[in-house]
């Protein structure tokens, strides 16, 4: 230690930067936990029991309906954009040549896709889905909506999943005259699971919290829905709560529970993905 | 003997037949997984061409109606009077105040984060640090709107007094400079990380410090990387909507301080959306089509900077 | 001449691993002293203890006594300092990714030199050293890493001696480069050999008796034999020496 500070006396800028760089990381993890904190010592004395009633009525702003709803909402996104985003890493990954051009273009579209902002998905899935194809807003655009949001993250967690595992795998299944099929649903699939899985859990995390692409596609009615009626997952219930204004505290409550399940989601993401890297060694 | 020979003959014959079948079964299948992969893999260029035929098609007309000029240098939004206009210059320059606002703030901060982590964490820190700064990009706008409103607002309001309620662009710029945190942290902090490692040494073998080698070395070695990191965020910023609506004040007006509200491109179009028909209603389409032109540029920036970087 | 290092008793571990043994050596001042032995013999390692190199070797483990100038590196000297003084040549060039000019450059503005005049004239006379001023003179803020291996390894020189060091370390400096890129650097070390004390690590012996004064065998992190290097290519007094220069190891 004392070595140090001698090279920081005859240095001392170097000792001024090592400083700042540890005010910045206090500052970004201070954050994360005011937030949270926040978000926790707010909300946590509101939850009461009957804000999980089976009925929301104007008295009782109960979020069971949508946390029902999320639950829906999340089910029908992923049957459409799990296997989707799954089939189009294996395409890219074990059919796809070298310097194909379709190839090229996929990979264009699908970062373009990630980088659009959830309200412009809302804008097309409002013009598409509610409108031009006569859905109304309903459970079913907002999920087909979500279900284009989240592909590029499935495809690129796949395609780097499916890319971990070692050629020498597929070699020895080719090599014992297995089909290209049951090579990749035998040998290839199996150990690239869990980053496939983590990759999942991160899209249901981004459906969880989603609002913006949401509003104009499921709308906002706090029922519990049917495929092609309209209902509000449990972020777009917080957003009409804080912004009514009428239930402040009930909004604090569904808070918590969102942060605390987007979180764990998030939370058990990695902890999947670690498996893996754990698996590989 | 012979009958058992015949049996057997008629046997192998059997199983030959099956796996003949079988075989044929397979190369159907093998032939339909291929052109379902193939059709799933063509979803995504589906999406983009959809996504901007519905928003070009449906915005141009009404940008052509209003006027271009008009529409995006007209500094009034008054959709709804009798006599409407359609300026949504106004959105313009409260997308792109809050956005240089929440770069201000994120930037330094998440670049002397990612240098940290990168450069200066112990191993062991480094696996209870990062967590959390990951997390942060899991947290939902909604929450974060939420996080600013009771949090962020009263704060501004009670330092800067009266002037408004603390829904101004400075607030905006704070959360949002927060929000794009992880993005820039874990973007620029592996960029530092592939740098290679010889670098380092060579600047620390010529008598360098430590932070030194940092500084002069390591992180001009990952500019483009760095940069990289702020052009995301830049998109992110400019494209959040939730929590910016939560606390930026939405007025559509030019803004005179940094302490007046702004009204966002993103917040104009969740804001009227609701009840908007006709014409409006195309308006607000074509704001999208703005935002999502200053998105495809934003996007083709980070391109040319990454692809750079890989050559 | 008199001592330029002093080392006595030196153990080094990595981990448990023990990569020194007892190590005690004495480096004339303006010598040429080269290390060979077979690699992970501990003759990189011993080298990089000189300048502290290893500091950054985690679970690195170093005892006993180095001295520069009768000081002892690990306490009297400030670490950036010692560096100053002890000028590295790595086995790989390791430019940066910035110009020539700029590289050169580099080790004067880190120990404070600001003025242009002052940093052109360094930078002038630092590349005319390592003969190739010719080579880059009107490239200097081209990227240094537009030229080939052979120029970038003499760039590294270069920039060693930018800081005026007492000492140079070269860590098998020419291993990466080509016959003809080698000769120049050989002969590099011998022009630049009557103003500094330098110490080579070589798995070339060929290398060791045309440049070196003198040279240390290392075997399994001992020195096996210290002497005037043609001795111990001509009589070594130790039978692992000779089986070594004789080619009996690998």
């Amino acid at each position: 230690m004392s070595e140090k500070m001698k090279t920081y006396k005859a240095h001392p800028m170097s000792l001024v930067f090592s400083v700042i760089t540890k005010i910045a990381v206090t500052i970004t993890i201070a954050i994360f936990f005011l937030i949270v904190g926040y978000v926790i010592i707010k909300g946590v004395p509101y939850l009461k029991p009957s804000l999980f009633a089976w009925k929301y009525t104007s008295e009782n702003a109960s979020m069971m309906p949508a946390i029902i709803t999320t639950f829906e909402m999340v089910g029908i996104a992923l049957l459409i954009a799990a296997p989707l985003g799954v089939f189009c890493a294996i395409y890219l990954v074990e059919y796809a040549k070298k310097g194909n051009k379709l190839v090229k273009w996929i990979r264009l579209t699908t970062e373009t896709l990630s980088g659009i902002p959830s309200i412009i998905y809302g804008l097309f899935g409002n013009m598409f889905f509610v409108i031009a194809l006569k859905w109304k807003l309903s459970l079913m655009a907002g999920a087909c909506t979500l279900a284009i949001m989240v592909l590029p993250l499935i495809i690129r967690s796949t395609e780097e999943a499916l890319k971990a595992v070692d050629d020498s795998f597929r070699e020895g299944s080719y090599g014992l005259g297995a089909g290209k099929l049951r090579t990749i649903f035998v040998i290839v699939l199996p150990p690239a699971m869990s980053g496939i899985l983590s990759g999942i859990i991160l899209a249901v995390g981004r459906i969880v919290g989603e609002t913006a692409a949401l509003i104009y596609t499921a709308g906002t009615v706090a029922k519990i829905p049917g495929l092609f009626d309209s209902g509000r997952t449990l972020a777009i219930h917080m957003y009409s709560l804080s912004n009514e204004g009428l239930h402040m505290n009930e909004a604090s409550a569904t808070a918590v529970v969102l942060l605390v399940t987007v979180l764990l989601l998030n939370g058990l993401a990695s902890l999947v993905a670690r498996k893996l890297s754990k698996g590989e060694k | 003997m012979i009958i058992t020979d015949i049996e057997n003959k008629r046997t192998a014959e059997l199983t030959e037949g099956v796996s003949a079948g079988r075989r044929g079964l397979h190369r159907f299948a093998e032939k339909t997984m291929g052109a379902v992969f193939f059709i799933s893999a063509c979803v995504s260029i589906v999406a983009v061409v959809l996504i901007c035929a519905f928003m070009f098609i449906k915005g141009c007309p009404a940008i052509g109606e209003i006027g271009l000029s008009d529409f995006l240098l007209g500094t009034s939004w008054k959709p709804r009077d009798s006599n409407p206009s359609f300026g949504i210059f106004p959105m313009i320059v409260g997308s792109l105040y809050v956005t240089a606002g929440a770069i201000i703030v994120g930037v330094p901060i998440g670049l002397l984060t990612a240098v940290f982590m990168a450069k200066f964490c112990p191993k062991r820190l480094y696996k209870w640090l990062m967590p959390p700064i990951n997390l942060l990009a899991g947290i939902p706008s909604i929450v974060y709107g939420f996080f600013g409103m009771i949090v962020i607002v009263p704060l501004i309001r009670n330092v800067f007094g009266g002037n408004g309620r603390g829904n101004s662009i400075l607030t905006a710029s704070i959360l949002l400079g927060i929000m794009i945190l992880p993005t820039i942290v874990g973007m620029s902090q592996s960029a530092m990380k592939a740098v290679p490692e010889s670098y380092y040494e060579g600047a620390l073998a010529l008598g360098a410090t430590h932070e030194r080698a940092v500084c002069t070395v390591i992180i001009p070695a990952a500019k483009s990387g760095i940069l990289a990191s702020v052009i995301l965020a830049v998109g992110r910023a400019i494209g959040e909507t939730m929590a910016v609506i939560m606390i930026a004040g939405n007025q559509p007006r030019l803004p005179g301080s940094v302490l007046d509200g702004v009204r966002t491109l993103t917040a104009n179009i969740v804001i009227e959306m609701s009840y908007a028909t006709g014409l409006h209603y195309d308006a607000l389409i074509a704001t999208g089509v703005v935002l999502f032109v200053f998105i495809l540029l934003i996007n083709l920036l980070f391109n040319v900077i990454t692809s750079k970087k890989e050559r | 001449m008199p001592i330029k290092f002093d080392i006595k008793k030196a153990d080094l571990f990595y981990g448990d691993f023990q990569a020194l043994k007892n190590i005690n050596l004495e480096i004339k001042d303006k010598e040429i002293t080269a290390f060979i032995g077979p690699s992970g013999c501990g003759k990189s390692t011993l080298l990089k203890s000189l300048n502290r190199m290893n500091d950054l070797v985690e679970g690195c483990r170093i005892t006993g006594d180095f001295r520069l100038d009768g000081q002892d590196i690990y306490k009297d000297i400030e670490i950036t300092e010692l560096r100053k003084r002890v000028g590295m040549v790595f086995q790989k060039p390791n430019l940066f990714p910035m110009s020539i000019y700029d590289n050169i450059a580099y080790g004067p503005r880190t120990h404070g030199i600001k003025k242009k005049a002052e940093l052109d004239e360094i930078v002038e006379t630092s590349l005319r050293q390592a003969s190739i001023w010719e080579e880059c003179k009107d490239r200097l803020k081209k990227s240094a890493l537009g030229t080939s291996g052979g120029q970038q390894q003499r760039l590294c020189i270069a920039r060693a001696l930018a800081v005026k060091p007492e000492v140079i370390l070269m860590d098998e400096p020419t291993s990466a480069l080509d016959p003809i890129s080698t000769i120049k650097i050989e002969e590099l070390c011998q022009q630049i050999k009557n103003d500094y004390t330098i110490i080579i690590v070589t798995h070339n012996m060929q290398q060791a008796t045309r440049i070196s004064d003198k040279t240390a065998f290392f075997l399994h992190g001992e020195i096996v034999e210290f002497d005037t290097t043609e001795k111990i290519f001509s009589s070594p007094s130790q039978q692992k020496t000779l089986d070594y220069i004789t080619g009996r190891f690998g």
